[in-house]
């Protein structure tokens, strides 16, 4: 495929405010299922930037901002605002509550956290029996949801009831060339999108979902692209990089993504096949600009393309990640350049969408 | 309410397996004939009947939704014996089913069978103790294996034969009670309006395939287009074996569940209505799925706002279960009441994008 | 018709790259349907007749995808690490052959070694040797996409391939919308993607062609090899009528009409509850506000092995029960 280079392609910068963002997204706390606080952040960020905004039944932001021209290609743009976390389901008294899991959250990294819990975050850990009291077959088990507890002192008893969300209480920081938080993933894309927001292509018609429930089953995405009706659709996420050494010395085939490899370009995951259209066109546009990318592994795991290409009569559709390790444990970490990267390629690859994307055969 | 409880009474009594729903759709339509102005079926088989508002067209409108099918088995083969093999419909511990009398509906009619585990030296070994697996199950029909491979055919249905038993304190224990005694809500509702006057649409919905698919919820949902929607389906019950945290008292009202699958600010006014005319309810919360037809209906098309009531049951998916006549009552004065109290203002008070009751804006 | 299926189980399209096998699809119907398109996830949509004052939609659904793996990684040594596209089963696939899409190289599926000779390691402790010695001049890279390769045999009354499961429902569709005359109804052929790795293909194209009535066309598991699970489907004794599977229940009135069908044309039938997998059918079912949908399946042993086998007689009466269905009006009756 041949990207016509239009110079040196100007993408949106990342600075300070990028970041300040970035951060007070990773901060809130917006478990699936109440998306609330990361919402009013969004409302409050894009206003003025589109031509509509409203907010659906299920709480997802739909923003549309019109290109110059008619008849231009409806280009969706998804990035999920909830998170994996925690709800508090039943009080056993005293300020000690039981929970759950709400999406694939680690289980195992559960064990002596502190956690922030409802939307004002009041501080809670989840304890673990003293090392002494328990017997050697007892701890080979892991120490699943079931048998722990988060605990907010009696005296907080009343500050928290069953139904509350709760979210590991990890602040965001910046760790040399990579940043972490609790919640990067989605963040990251949600930040990216604000800034693609901030920059629109003239050549599309964006619409921008931010979208909610997609931990748990791509719930959100799935009305907002029937809403939507695009033509084509890109997820931007965060996906696993399972980069780390192997123990026994061996080559690590199994990674996913890696850090430092720039956005992660996908051709399949457990739900969508890309349309390989769209995955020629991204690369394509990387090659151009010598933008710094990667394949993807091929296997499991789903973004909101998942719902998207499927909805109403078929949506092509394409993934983006930045690669994060860590991700649904209590602290992230990405690489600042990856998410420079993939706002660049991204910002490069709706400016050079046009009718004739599609036109090949899929 | 006496007219509801033996109209329960007789839901429970008939067929209606998930995908095979006729017996009770027959049934639901023609008690609803005379409490609504149309009655359709959908494409897959749950009936939608309309009682119009009085607001000037076109109106908002309230689907209150129920599943009206139920679990229970199918015949997967007839061996050379006339024993058939089972395959379930819906879930069902298997350990509940050794002896339970059942009813096969064969092409030539309804016929009784038992539920039976084969002799020690008739199962393989890894199943010769304890209760064996579905797959090993069978149910005898009594009929000679020549007429019994007459009689029946793969893919013939088998409910479960328990008869509908009242206890004393208002109890009601038979089999479908999942769902049939939250259709019996839906149909006290219907009675109760009949004496008031309300402004929206109100959808009565009987979906099929719940226990199965969800798809009659799905289908439903992109049918009608409801402004909002109400899922009534049953929850636990505490009783022994279940986990008390997990589990809801009898007779204190229906829960009202808090979860993904709910819209929250249609909760907080379903909560607060509850609160002001003294009906009591139980909170309830799911951290990921409700379980219930709103799974599918709150992701119908554009999506529909919706807010999930529970009757509190205990033994589900049994054929005793068990259920207290005073929830359902109180369910439908509940649901009564918030159909006469919706007007033009109210889907305002569900705008997620304005701060809601209490929060910080 | 054994010269259709030939072609077709030789052409190669795992799920999502379908290219191939629906070029061979439309070639195959050109000048025998009134039109075809292709939509947004590739499904083939044929339309056949008009809908008269007493007919219906009818969508028939094939799947022209099969499952395949796709390379994950090339290692030093030029070994391509893969993982799988749709259900391929561990234990049918270490010494068999790939071939890939773009290049047709042909690579062989090699096994790591292991101590445990009992159990089937995972697809992960497998690798494609291509005769490579190292990474370089390797020509796969990572996302290439390959299908098993094997070739088509017939034994005379049972025909053996791989991609049986769907590329038999497909030739029995290409049959059905080229022999296929007067008809009240507007027959919709399609050529479904993506069904092996979650009945995607089906799910948009349902929306898109808004049947009254679906039907899907597909494969289904016997009972009637040794010590099989119970089931009470063989192959040989006639298309197989689908009551229920694990995801989807048939519409008590279509199986009615299926099988009224069937007993009028003196075709032989039998009636199916399988416990494991579904078809399009499912997909169709829910599509917008619900649509009546059966499944015609062809009994098959061995299903997603490399060695698919059917009966050539099911096959040729799945053909004439479908047009003797098509040719009428459909009176579903009561529920």
């Amino acid at each position: 495929m041949a990207i016509r280079k239009k110079s040196a392609w100007k993408a949106p910068r990342l600075g300070a405010p990028e970041l300040n963002l970035l951060e007070r997204l990773s901060n809130a706390s917006a478990v699936s299922g109440n998306e609330e606080a990361v919402r009013r952040i969004v409302l409050a960020e894009i206003k003025g930037l589109t031509d509509d905004v409203r907010v659906d039944a299920l709480g997802n932001v739909l923003a549309v901002k019109h290109g110059r021209g008619s008849a231009l290609p409806r280009v969706m743009l998804a990035a999920h605002m909830d998170e994996v976390g925690l709800m508090l389901t039943a009080d056993d008294g005293d300020g000690i509550f039981r929970f759950e899991l709400v999406g694939g959250l680690d289980e195992r990294t559960l064990a002596g956290k502190p956690v922030w819990v409802g939307e004002k975050q009041h501080p809670g850990i989840i304890g673990a029996k003293p090392i002494h009291l328990t017997t050697a077959g007892e701890r080979s088990n892991a120490l699943t949801a079931d048998a722990l507890r988060i605990d907010l002192g009696p005296a907080s008893a009343k500050k928290a009831k069953p139904g509350d969300w709760a979210t590991f209480a990890t602040r965001f920081a910046r760790l040399g060339p990579s940043l972490r938080g609790k919640a990067l993933d989605d963040r990251i894309g949600v930040a990216t999108l604000i800034a693609i927001l901030r920059h629109p292509p003239p050549n599309i018609d964006l619409l921008a979902a931010f979208t909610v429930q997609e931990e748990i089953g791509l719930r959100g995405a799935r009305v907002a692209a029937y809403a939507l009706k695009p033509d084509l659709a890109i997820a931007l996420d965060c996906t696993p990089a399972m980069d780390l050494p192997v123990s026994d010395g061996r080559e690590n085939t199994l990674y996913r993504s890696r850090l430092d490899g720039g956005p992660a370009i996908y051709v399949a995951d457990g739900g969508t096949l890309a349309d390989p259209r769209l995955v020629a066109h991204f690369r394509a546009v990387a090659e151009t600009y010598a933008i710094p990318h990667q394949m993807r592994q091929p296997g499991g795991g789903q973004t909101d393309a998942g719902a998207i290409h499927k909805a109403g009569a078929g949506v092509p559709s394409l993934s983006i990640s930045v690669p994060g390790r860590y991700l649904h444990t209590p602290a992230a970490i990405v690489r600042f350049d990856d998410w420079k990267n993939t706002l660049a390629l991204v910002h490069a690859a709706l400016g050079h969408i046009d009718r004739d994307t599609l036109k090949g055969a899929r | 309410m006496e007219e509801t409880r033996e109209h329960l009474k007789q839901m429970i009594s008939v067929a209606g397996l998930s995908g095979h729903e006729a017996p009770i759709h027959a049934l639901l339509e023609s008690a609803w004939q005379p409490l609504t102005d149309e009655q359709h079926t959908s494409r897959l088989g749950s009936l939608h009947a309309l009682k119009r508002g009085r607001a000037k067209a076109p109106r908002n409108s309230l689907a209150i939704v129920t599943h009206m099918d139920a679990i229970g088995l199918m015949v997967k083969d007839v061996d050379a014996a006339g024993l058939l093999h089972l395959e379930a419909i819906g879930g069902i511990d298997a350990r509940v089913l050794p002896g339970q009398l059942v009813t096969l509906h064969a092409r030539g009619g309804d016929l009784p069978g038992v539920i039976v585990i084969p002799p020690a030296h008739a199962l393989p070994e890894d199943q010769s103790s304890g209760v064996p697996s579905l797959a090993h199950l069978r149910v005898d029909t009594g009929l000679r294996p020549a007429q019994a491979r007459r009689a029946v055919q793969v893919g013939d249905l088998i409910s479960f034969a328990t008869l509908p038993q009242e206890l004393d304190g208002d109890l009601l224990v038979g089999h479908s009670l999942d769902n049939r005694a939250c259709v019996a809500v839906l149909t006290e509702t219907l009675r109760l309006l009949q004496t008031r006057t309300h402004a929206w649409d109100v959808w009565a919905v009987a979906t099929v395939q719940e226990e199965i698919t969800l798809f009659g919820a799905l289908t439903s949902g992109y049918a009608l287009r409801p402004t909002l929607a109400v899922v009534i389906d049953v929850t636990f019950a505490k009783s022994p074996g279940a986990p008390a945290h997990k589990a809801f008292e009898m007779n204190k009202g229906p829960a009202l569940d808090w979860g993904p699958n709910t819209h929250p600010r249609l909760y907080k006014e379903v909560e607060n209505l509850a609160r002001r005319l003294e009906i009591p309810i139980q909170p309830s919360v799911y951290a990921q799925s409700s379980g219930t037809d709103a799974i599918l209906l709150q992701v119908a098309a554009e999506g529909i706002p919706t807010a999930i009531l529970s009757i509190p049951l205990r033994y589900m998916h049994t054929p005793v279960e068990i259920i207290h006549t005073k929830d359902i009552e109180r369910a439908a004065r509940l649901l009564a009441e918030f159909i006469s109290g919706l007007d033009d203002a109210f889907m305002e008070k569900l705008r997620l994008d304005t701060p809601g009751e209490g929060e910080a804006s | 018709m054994k010269d259709i299926i030939r072609q077709l189980v030789e052409a190669i399209g795992p799920s999502g790259y379908e290219g191939e096998v629906r070029a061979l699809v439309q070639k195959m119907l050109k000048g025998h349907v009134d039109s075809m398109k292709v939509d947004a996830l590739g499904n083939l949509i044929a339309r056949k007749g008009k809908k008269g004052v007493d007919g219906l939609t009818i969508m028939l659904s094939a799947h022209l995808d099969e499952i395949g793996i796709i390379a994950t990684h090339i290692d030093d040594n030029g070994f391509v690490r893969f993982t799988s596209i749709g259900g391929v089963l561990p234990r049918n696939t270490a010494g068999g052959r790939v071939r890939f899409l773009k290049t047709g190289q042909v690579g062989v599926i090699g096994l790591e070694a292991h101590k445990n000779t009992s159990s089937v390691p995972g697809l992960d402790k497998m690798y494609i040797d291509l005769g490579a010695s190292r990474r370089a001049g390797v020509k796969v890279s990572v996302g290439d996409v390959a299908a098993f390769d094997r070739p088509f045999e017939d034994l005379g009354g049972r025909l053996v391939a791989k991609a049986m499961d769907d590329r038999i429902g497909v030739a029995i569709l290409v049959e059905v919308m080229k022999g296929l005359k007067a008809t009240p109804h507007e027959v919709v052929g399609v050529f479904s993607t993506q069904e092996e790795v979650g009945i995607r293909g089906a799910t948009t194209a349902a929306y898109g062609v808004d049947p009254d009535l679906g039907i899907a066309l597909d494969v289904t598991l016997t009972g009637d090899t040794p010590n099989a699970d119970t089931m009470a489907v063989a192959l040989g004794n006639g298309p197989a009528i689908k009551v229920k599977d694990s995801g989807m229940i048939s519409d008590p009135r279509v199986v009615a009409w299926m099988e009224a069908g069937a007993r009028k044309a003196r075709l032989p039938f039998q009636r199916e509850v399988l416990s494991g997998g579904t078809t399009d059918a499912r997909s169709i079912q829910m599509a917008r506000a619900g649509v009546p949908v059966g499944c015609l399946s062809i009994p098959c042993r061995y299903v997603h092995s490399p060695s698919e086998m059917v009966d050539y007689g099911d096959v040729q009466n799945s053909v004439k029960l479908l047009l003797a269905l098509l040719a009428r009006p459909v009176k579903l009756g009561g529920r």
